[in-house]
């Protein structure tokens, strides 16, 4: 095997600018394919971590038909006082849950006494949202990011609504809201901070005090709209969510129903399915990739067995085994795939490294995203593999070819 | 005991619905350590005879024994590892492999059908290249050679394996006629030293004179057989 290997080495070298040529052909497209896949896992991980972390959390139980119609955030699908405490229950008892927080989700009149607008609001715990969504404090753009998110009073509210009603920090405003009920309650608040809008649902909301929130809408008991989860491990998504939604299943109201729904960020946002679009572009990239090394590795490979018909022609007859002429070619498609792989690698590494020291800006929406690339050990290896598999794949073709040529005919070649 | 023996072997080639006989009922027996030549004109069936004798061509009737082997059966594989086993080839066009050198031409068997240790294949190299007085040029590659001295690498390269037989198709057929009569006058040399049998071909009156034994053939059927 490694005599073999040898050999295919040595008959590469025979033709170097040809080698070098194919071999740099495979890099370029080992190292286009890598930097694609880092520089779009970066910006799918910068986007999922900022719609996770600042905003939805990784997984969130609603009452069911709650998420159908949380455009108009209804008061009359709530998760009530006794139910919360089953769901908690359940919550605590799922391994790889790292934090929960309670939302009361209404929808209010905003006034900074001249003007008036709507305003979409959640009532927190702001050490429980704090711990399940840690990127929300980094979008203060406006206030003091340190200490508790809101406190009862305090309000943290969208940069638009900011902006439009020219409300800064320590302002005093009017929030009105309209109660399951019907009647109309108003509060004073004062403007604890402005956020940075992001992309996607709750993008725009506002933050109050959860006792805020369930003064205005006169809720006696500790009911919630919306439980946000944050996982351990977001890799483990779809286990731990199939494994709560099997025991949230198992809460039934009094006609023996389930009650409540669970929904992963994927299925809330409408980023999963341009997360989606990122994976099949990547797939596309990768089959160019394919057919790059199939179509390069396979034209040498036709090559050198055209060009070396006599040199077959002589192997043969001097006794090398059929196997033997089919693992030479086979091993210089090996070598070619193993060197374009090596070298692609390598580069990419180089490239993202250097991206990682001047990382890339660029403005999406109005956000400027950073990129700061990642390859991780099994992209690499997966690309690495493809690629050799290919280009063996590639070179079987002529490599069967030249084993079973006649040695005489391949001798008489001219 | 016959290192070659070949009982009314026939070789015919079909081409559509034609048929052409190469060879035809052809008996022959030849002894270790002979200097035997085919000889005949173009298209007489000598380099067919060769053929069947290297086992890279099948008779289409009749019976084929080399060193003992029924080498009308062999398979392949089989075929391929007989050849590496037991034979040497010399080829009219020299068939040496242009960007490599003497040595690694010469040592090219050695890779493929021997697993010896590298100073083994090292020493026996150079023994080779030694015996066809081409050591010095071991290090040359086969455009900055003669046509003369490629031959003499190709006989080394023949030679390298050790095989019991050296079966060389036209050999001098490319070379001049001076030439000629020493890579045959080398031959004959190298069988003296290592006892190896060689059985060649050619159309040369003058070169055919230097075989020991010689085998005519004229339509594919052996005609006259001579001895010196």
């Amino acid at each position: 095997m490694i005599a073999t290997l040898k050999l295919s080495a040595r008959n590469l070298m025979r033709y170097q600018r040809r080698t070098w040529l194919t071999a740099g052909l495979i890099t370029i497209g080992v190292l286009a394919m890598l930097l694609f896949v880092s520089a779009a896992g970066s910006f799918k991980n910068v986007m999922v971590g900022q719609i996770t972390d600042s905003m939805l959390g990784h997984l969130q139980v609603h009452r069911k038909g709650y998420v159908a119609s949380v455009d108009n955030l209804p008061l009359n699908l709530n998760i009530g006082a006794k139910m919360l405490e089953r769901v908690k229950a359940e919550l605590a008892a799922e391994p790889g849950i790292a934090a929960t927080s309670v939302r009361l989700k209404l929808g209010a009149m905003f006034s900074n006494y001249t003007e008036t607008t709507s305003i979409r609001l959640n009532g927190i715990d702001p050490q429980a949202e704090d711990a399940t969504v840690p990127g929300l404090r980094t979008r203060i753009s406006e206030g003091d990011k340190t200490g508790p998110l809101v406190t009862p009073g305090q309000l943290l509210i969208p940069e638009l609504i900011a902006k439009g009603f020219k409300v800064k920090v320590g302002d005093t405003v009017v929030l009105v809201a309209t109660n399951r009920d019907g009647s109309v309650n108003g509060k004073n608040f004062t403007v604890r901070g402005v956020l940075e809008q992001v992309t996607g649902p709750g993008g725009r909301d506002g933050y109050l005090h959860t006792d805020d929130a369930r003064e205005l809408l006169r809720m006696d008991d500790p009911e919630t709209m919306e439980i946000a989860v944050r996982l351990s491990d977001l890799s483990r998504l779809d286990a731990v969510q199939a494994s709560l939604a099997n025991r949230l299943d198992k809460l039934l109201n009094k006609d023996g129903k389930p009650v409540l729904e669970l929904h992963s960020w994927k299925q809330l946002s409408p980023f999963a399915n341009i997360a989606s679009m990122i994976d099949l572009m990547t797939l596309f990239i990768r089959i160019m990739l394919v057919a790059i090394v199939l179509v390069s590795v396979m034209n040498v490979m036709l090559m050198a067995v055209y060009e070396r018909i006599r040199e077959i022609g002589t192997l043969a007859a001097i006794g090398t085994p059929p196997r033997r002429i089919l693992g030479l070619y086979v091993g210089e498609g090996l070598l070619l795939g193993l060197l374009g792989a090596a070298v692609g690698v390598a580069l990419s590494l180089g490239v993202v490294a250097l991206l990682n020291v001047y990382p890339l800006q660029f403005p999406f929406g109005r956000q400027v995203i950073t990129l700061q690339p990642t390859l991780s050990l099994a992209e690499m290896i997966t690309v690495a593999v493809l690629v050799v598999g290919m280009a063996v794949l590639a070179s079987l073709q002529p490599a069967w070819r030249a084993s079973r040529m006649d040695p005489i005919e391949a001798l008489r070649h001219v | 005991m016959s290192l070659i023996e070949a009982t009314a072997i026939s070789r015919i080639y079909k081409t559509g619905d034609v048929e052409v006989a190469a060879l035809r009922d052809v008996t022959l027996s030849i002894a270790a350590r002979e200097f035997v030549a085919f000889v005949g004109p173009s298209g007489s069936g000598k380099s067919t005879l060769l053929n069947l004798v290297g086992c890279l061509d099948h008779p289409t009737s009749g019976t084929l024994s080399v060193m003992g082997t029924n080498v009308a059966g062999l398979g392949r594989s089989a075929a391929a590892a007989f050849r590496g086993e037991h034979l040497g080839f010399v080829f009219q066009e020299f068939n040496l492999v242009p960007v490599l050198s003497a040595y690694e031409n010469v040592e090219y068997p050695l890779l493929m059908v021997r697993n010896w240790p590298p100073e083994k294949r090292r020493a026996q190299v150079m023994k080779m290249l030694a015996a066809v007085g081409m050591a010095d040029q071991a290090h040359k590659r086969p455009d900055e050679l003669s046509g003369g001295q490629k031959q003499r690498v190709a006989v080394a390269r023949a030679l390298v394996s050790e095989p019991q037989l050296v079966l060389a198709d036209e050999p001098t057929a490319n070379l001049d006629h001076d030439t000629a009569h020493k890579v045959i006058a080398l031959m004959k040399q190298l069988r003296d030293e290592f006892g190896t049998t060689f059985v060649f071909s050619t159309h040369d009156a003058k070169i055919m004179e230097a075989a020991e034994r010689i085998l005519m053939l004229e339509d594919g059927r052996l005609v006259k057989e001579q001895r010196a």
